[in-house]
C-alpha cells in the first residue's frame, strides 16, 4: 500500500470520531457539538477535494483493510466516481452543519443530533468507498438507521408516524438487498465487488443475474424512491428537522440509492438492454407522478418531497439511457439536484424558523421581511425548474439531449414537460410565500440569525456557477472521469485488482 | 431443495405479516420473522452436504467442511437486525404515548 491511499479509510474514520467524541464529552462541554460538527464536515470536505486531485493525477487507489491481500479482504476503493460522490455527499453535510448551529436551537439535546448526523455521514461515506459486497450493506445500514432515528428527532405524532413508516420499508429494503448479495455470493464465492465482477464475466449467462437483478432493483429503488417504491418519500422528509430534510433529499437518496444502482448495475452486474429500458420507464414514471402530486401540495416540504422524486426520475433516466452524454449528465444532474434541493430544503427550514408554519396559504410577501432568505430561493426554484444560466438549466438540457440522440423522443419530450411542471409549482411557491402583499400577522417576522443565512448563500452561490462545471476543462477533472467509469461497466474489475494499492 | 422452499415460505410468512397487520407490534414481529429467514438463507448457502466445522486441529484431516464466511457475515447481519429492532420497538412506544393505539388504521394523521 502506498502512503497516499491511507486517505481512503479517513473518510469513515473521521465522521466516527466526531460522533464519538461529541457523544463522550458533550454533557460536560456544551459548545463543542456546533464546532465539531462543522469541523469534522469541513475536513471531510477538504479531504475529498484532495481525493478529486488524487484520482485525477494518479487513477484509481486501493486500501486493503488489514492488509488481506485483494479478493479475500475487504477493500476499500477510491475512483473518481467515487472522488466525485464524496465531494458532492461532504459539500453538503459541511453546508449544513453549518447551518444546523442556529437552526437545531429549536430543539433540546443538540449533542444527540450531531451525533447521529455524524453517523449517517459516516454510513454514506462508507457506501462510497467501499469496493465489497457485504461491507456495502453495513453502511447502507448504519446510514439508514442513523436516517430513521433523525426522522422520529422531533417526537412529536408526525414525526413517529413518518419515521414508522420509512423504518417499516426501509428495512424491507435492506432485505432485499441483503437477499441479492447471498444470491450472488453463492453463485460466485466472493464479496469483493471487483472480483466478483470478473468472475460473473467468466461464467456462463445465469438467469440468476436476472433474479438478483429484480431483487436489487426492489431494494435500492426503494432507498432512492422510484415511484412504486416511494411512498414513505413524502412523510419521512417533511417530518425531519429542516437540515436533515436538505441531507435526506440532497444526498441520501443519491447515494444509498442512484450511486448504488448504478455502481453494481453498471460495474458488477452489466448492464443489458432490457435492464436499461426497465430504468428508463421507472425514471420517467417517477419524473411524471412526482411532478403531478407536487404540483397539488399546500405544504412547502412536502412539495419539495413530491419534487425530488421528480427530480431522481430525471437522473435515473440519464443514467438509463446508458450513452456517455446521459450518464455524465445525470451525474451532473445530481450533482445540481443535491445543491439546490438542499438550499431549497433550508429555505423552507428558514421560514418555519421565522414564521412557525409550512403552510404556503398562511404565508405572504415575505421577501420585504426576510430579503436572504427570498433572493436564495428564488434563485433554487429558477434552478430547479431549469432557466438559464443556472445550473439545473445544464443538466436538464444535456438530459434531453442525450434522450434525443438516442432516439427516444417520448422520453425527451416527457422531461420537456415535466420541467415546464417544475416551473409552475416553484412559481405557486415564489407567489404564495415570497411574493405579494405581507400579512399583517408577520410584520414581527424578523431575518434568521448568521450561520443561517451564510449556508444558504453560499449553496445559491454554487447554484449560479454550477455551468462552470461543463467547461471541458473542469469537466474533464471531476463530472468526465467519474462518468467514464461507469461507462467502462466491466474494465472496473481489471481497474481495481491492478489499482494503486 | 425443500429446505430452501421452506425458507422461502418462512420469508413470505413475514413479508405477509407487514403488509397485511395492522397491529404495529405485529408489523415489527413480522420483519423480525423476515429477517430470520433471510439470514437463515445465507447460512443454508453455506451448508455443504454432510460437511462439518471448519476448526483445524493437529490430529484431523478435514476433507468435507462448511463455509465459515457467512457465519461471520450472518452475525453482523443479526446485528444489524437488533439495532433496527430496537429501533422500530422504541418508536412504537412513543407512538403508544402519542396516540393511543397500536391500530394502524387510526395512526395515518399524514396524508396527501
Amino acid at each position: 500500500m502506498t502512503p497516499t491511499s491511507h486517505i481512503i479509510p479517513l473518510f469513515v474514520a473521521v465522521s466516527l470520531a466526531g460522533a464519538f467524541l461529541i457523544s463522550l464529552t458533550a454533557k460536560k462541554l456544551k459548545w463543542l457539538p456546533d464546532i465539531m460538527g462543522s469541523l469534522t464536515t469541513l475536513i471531510l470536505l477538504v479531504l475529498s477535494i484532495v481525493a478529486v486531485y488524487m484520482t485525477n493525477k494518479q487513477g484509481t487507489f486501493v486500501y486493503n483493510a488489514g492488509n488481506w491481500k485483494l479478493p479475500s479482504g475487504i477493500s476499500l476503493v477510491l475512483d473518481p466516481l467515487t472522488s466525485f460522490m464524496l465531494v458532492t455527499i461532504n459539500l453538503i453535510a459541511f453546508l449544513t452543519a453549518v447551518y444546523s448551529v442556529n437552526y437545531m436551537e429549536r430543539f433540546t439535546s443538540k449533542w444527540k443530533f450531531y451525533t447521529l448526523f455524524l453517523l449517517m455521514l459516516a454510513g454514506m461515506n462508507g457506501v462510497v468507498i467501499t469496493g465489497d459486497m457485504f461491507n456495502l450493506f453495513v453502511f447502507l445500514e448504519i446510514a439508514a438507521v442513523a436516517s430513521y432515528a433523525l426522522v422520529a428527532f422531533g417526537t412529536e405524532k408526525h414525526e413517529l408516524e413518518a419515521a414508522f413508516k420509512y423504518a417499516v420499508m426501509g428495512t424491507v429494503g435492506s432485505l432485499f438487498i441483503l437477499i441479492g448479495i447471498v444470491f450472488l455470493y453463492s453463485y460466485t464465492s466472493t464479496l469483493n465487488m471487483a472480483d466478483m465482477a470478473q468472475i460473473l464475466l467468466q461464467k456462463p449467462k445465469a438467469n440468476l443475474t436476472l433474479i438478483v437483478s429484480v431483487l436489487f432493483l426492489m431494494g435500492f429503488g426503494l432507498k432512492a424512491a422510484m415511484v412504486p417504491f416511494h411512498a414513505w418519500l413524502p412523510d419521512a422528509h417533511p417530518s425531519a428537522p429542516a437540515p436533515i430534510s436538505a441531507m435526506l433529499s440532497g444526498v441520501l437518496i443519491k447515494s444509498l440509492g442512484i450511486y448504488t444502482l448504478c455502481r453494481i448495475f453498471y460495474n458488477v452486474l452489466g448492464i443489458n438492454s432490457s435492464l436499461s429500458s426497465i430504468l428508463m420507464f421507472l425514471g420517467t414514471l417517477s419524473m411524471i407522478i412526482g411532478g403531478l402530486l407536487a404540483i397539488g401540495q399546500w405544504d412547502f416540504k412536502r412539495l419539495l418531497a413530491y419534487s425530488s422524486i421528480s427530480q431522481v426520475g430525471y437522473i435515473i433516466l440519464g443514467i438509463g439511457l446508458g450513452t456517455p452524454l446521459g450518464i455524465a449528465a445525470a451525474l451532473f444532474h445530481l450533482f445540481n439536484h443535491s445543491v439546490f434541493k438542499s438550499l431549497l430544503f433550508l429555505n423552507s427550514g428558514a421560514l418555519e424558523y421565522a414564521t412557525g408554519t409550512r403552510d404556503l396559504r398562511e404565508m405572504g410577501g415575505l421577501t420585504q421581511k426576510m430579503p436572504v432568505t427570498g433572493t436564495t430561493n428564488f434563485i433554487a426554484s429558477m434552478s430547479i425548474a431549469g432557466i438559464p444560466p443556472l445550473n439545473g438549466f445544464w443538466s436538464k438540457l444535456l438530459i434531453i439531449i442525450a434522450a434525443v440522440q438516442a432516439n427516444r423522443y417520448g422520453y425527451a419530450l416527457c422531461a420537456v414537460l415535466i420541467s415546464i411542471l417544475t416551473l409552475a409549482m416553484y412559481i405557486k411557491v415564489l407567489k404564495f410565500a415570497f411574493l405579494g402583499r405581507l400579512k399583517e400577522k408577520w410584520n414581527k417576522v424578523k431575518e434568521i440569525p448568521r450561520f443561517m443565512s451564510l449556508a444558504m448563500v453560499i449553496l445559491a452561490f454554487i447554484c449560479i456557477i454550477g455551468g462552470i462545471l461543463l467547461i471541458p476543462n473542469i469537466s474533464n477533472i471531476f463530472l468526465k472521469p467519474a462518468s467514464d467509469i461507469l461507462m467502462g461497466g466491466k474494465n472496473y474489475a481489471s481497474i481495481i485488482l491492478e489499482g494503486i494499492q | 431443495m425443500t429446505i430452501y422452499l421452506l425458507c422461502l415460505i418462512l420469508f413470505c410468512c413475514g413479508l405477509y405479516c407487514i403488509l397485511r397487520k395492522r397491529n404495529i407490534i405485529k408489523i415489527i414481529l413480522g420483519i423480525i420473522i423476515a429477517e430470520y429467514a433471510a439470514n437463515l438463507f445465507f447460512i443454508l448457502v453455506a451448508y455443504r452436504l454432510n460437511g462439518r466445522a471448519p476448526i483445524f486441529s493437529p490430529d484431523t484431516t478435514i476433507t468435507n467442511m462448511v463455509d465459515p464466511l457467512p457465519h461471520a457475515l450472518v452475525l453482523t447481519a443479526i446485528v444489524i437486525g437488533l439495532a433496527t429492532t430496537a429501533l422500530l420497538v422504541i418508536i412504537a412506544m412513543r407512538i403508544y404515548e402519542k396516540y393511543g393505539t397500536f391500530d394502524i388504521t387510526k395512526i395515518k394523521e399524514l396524508k396527501g
